[in-house]
């Protein structure tokens, strides 16, 4: 929400596998988090890009798939009771007089926090975008990534392009209120859910629907607004009016607005130390895939170590006076209580 | 055993590949314009790269899984592969490849 002001110790920039380990680390050091993250739910790579897929090099775990290991953690945070803020990017880190920080996302929402924390992986997920010249100049205007108000997409002339499940989902969902609407596909197999294929399948039967089979070459239009797309197809060129475009492409990772924190980098990770993991701005870490050192490894492991690490230093920024004293989970009553076993 | 991959300002480089390497992990050991975002993992098509058509049909073909991961990039031609499904062996020694726009960082 807009206007919010969230205060707390830990402001945690990623909520894959090393953001949410971090939590485990930061908590039995009773330190309180928040997390931020661009996906809608946690996870991070091991949920976007491979949550059926094997991970064979987890310590202890002989095979677990990425989704696994994101339940597994979840469940191991639990008792700290993180505080996650989904669907949002970190716009901008500023620090205060007084050393600490004030965080603002994209939805307006300000974090004040002691300490931040990035763990964001290879960057914010975003839209893979068409090789179409001049594309920007009609993203949020006639080009959309995504369907946020089905309003926007009322009696228009709508390509969809993609063959997984957001383009039929939208296909089928946009029909009724399109003026046109048109799927275009690279080949003639989807492997989005059969279900919906066939139901797609029968809109283009009835002729409620055309599908084409071929990519996107070129766009024209003026002002933003998309008037004509042109395709490559087996049969040569092929061009239909269009006023809106729904590419479906999946995501990739984009450094995004971390590049403009101040913080040094190298070949766009972050440079940090190995004793503390902090950045060159002091309060401010990174751990796991977002960071570099001499020898680093992107290994989820290696990232578990380092939130372990980073932990220990976040400890004496929120808490300078107190005497920390290092404790086993497995023999200390004080650590059991936290994690609610005693 | 060589490679021959063009990067995506049309340089030509030849680079030193070993038997059981994938042609992926040869061009991002030295330091080409790839992404390859999840590591080989056959999930993000970022390694993308067009194969000299006479090369082609050396290779092994697209497997389903492959085929629908090239369904993520916009790019694709018919001679579209995922360098991370790409085996080096003796026989594609001298294999050219060229990185496409969708695989750089």
């Amino acid at each position: 929400m807009s206007g919010t002001e969230i205060v707390t110790d830990v402001v945690v920039i990623g909520a894959g596998p090393c953001g949410l380990f971090a939590v485990f680390e930061l908590g039995l050091l009773d330190l309180k988090c928040h997390l931020i993250d661009i996906l809608d739910r946690p996870g991070g790579q091991c949920a976007e890009l491979y949550p059926e897929k094997p991970i064979y090099d987890i310590p202890a775990f002989p095979m677990i798939t990425g989704q696994g290991l994101t339940d597994n953690l979840m469940q191991q945070i639990a008792p700290f009771s993180p505080e996650f803020h989904f669907n949002r990017m970190v716009n901008s880190v500023e620090k205060l007089e007084d050393g600490s920080f004030r965080l603002v996302t994209d939805a307006d929402e300000v974090f004040l926090c002691k300490v931040v924390v990035i763990a964001a992986g290879g960057g914010s997920f975003q839209p893979k975008r068409p090789p179409v010249e001049g594309i920007e100049a009609f993203e949020g205007k006639s080009v959309f990534y995504s369907v946020r108000r089905m309003d926007d997409f009322r009696d228009q002339d709508i390509v969809v392009i993609g063959g997984g499940d957001s383009a039929l989902d939208w296909t089928l969902n946009l029909q009724p209120l399109a003026r046109s609407l048109t799927l275009v596909h690279r080949r003639d197999a989807f492997r989005a859910a059969p279900d919906s294929v066939n139901k797609m399948k029968a809109m283009v039967a009835d002729g409620k629907i055309s599908l084409l089979l071929g990519q996107v070459a070129r766009i024209e239009g003026d002002n933003g607004q998309l008037e004509r797309i042109h395709f490559s197809t087996d049969a040569g060129d092929v061009s239909i009016p269009a006023t809106r475009m729904l590419p479906f492409f999946g995501l990739t990772m984009k450094l995004g607005p971390v590049a403009d924190w101040g913080l040094e980098l190298n070949d766009n990770l972050i440079v940090v130390d190995t004793e503390k993991f902090e950045t060159s701005v002091p309060g401010i870490f990174a751990i796991g895939d977002i960071n570099t050192y001499p020898g680093k490894l992107k290994l989820i492991l290696s990232g578990f170590h380092e939130a372990a690490l980073m932990a220990q230093r976040a400890k004496k920024i929120v808490a300078p006076e107190e005497r920390v004293i290092f404790q086993y989970t497995t023999s200390s009553t004080k650590l059991q209580k936290k994690l609610g076993v005693a | 055993m060589k490679i021959h991959v063009t990067d995506q300002d049309g340089a030509e480089h030849e680079l030193e590949g070993l038997e059981g390497w994938r042609v992926m992990e040869v061009i991002r050991d030295w330091g080409l314009n790839i992404k390859a975002e999840c590591g080989g993992a056959l999930s993000c098509a970022t390694c993308h790269v067009f194969v000299d058509p006479d090369w082609f049909a050396r290779l092994a073909p697209r497997s389903d899984e492959e085929e629908d991961m090239l369904d993520s990039v916009p790019d694709v031609r018919p001679t579209s592969r995922l360098s991370c499904q790409i085996l080096l062996s003796e026989e594609l020694d001298g294999l050219k490849v060229t990185l496409a726009r969708s695989a750089a960082q």
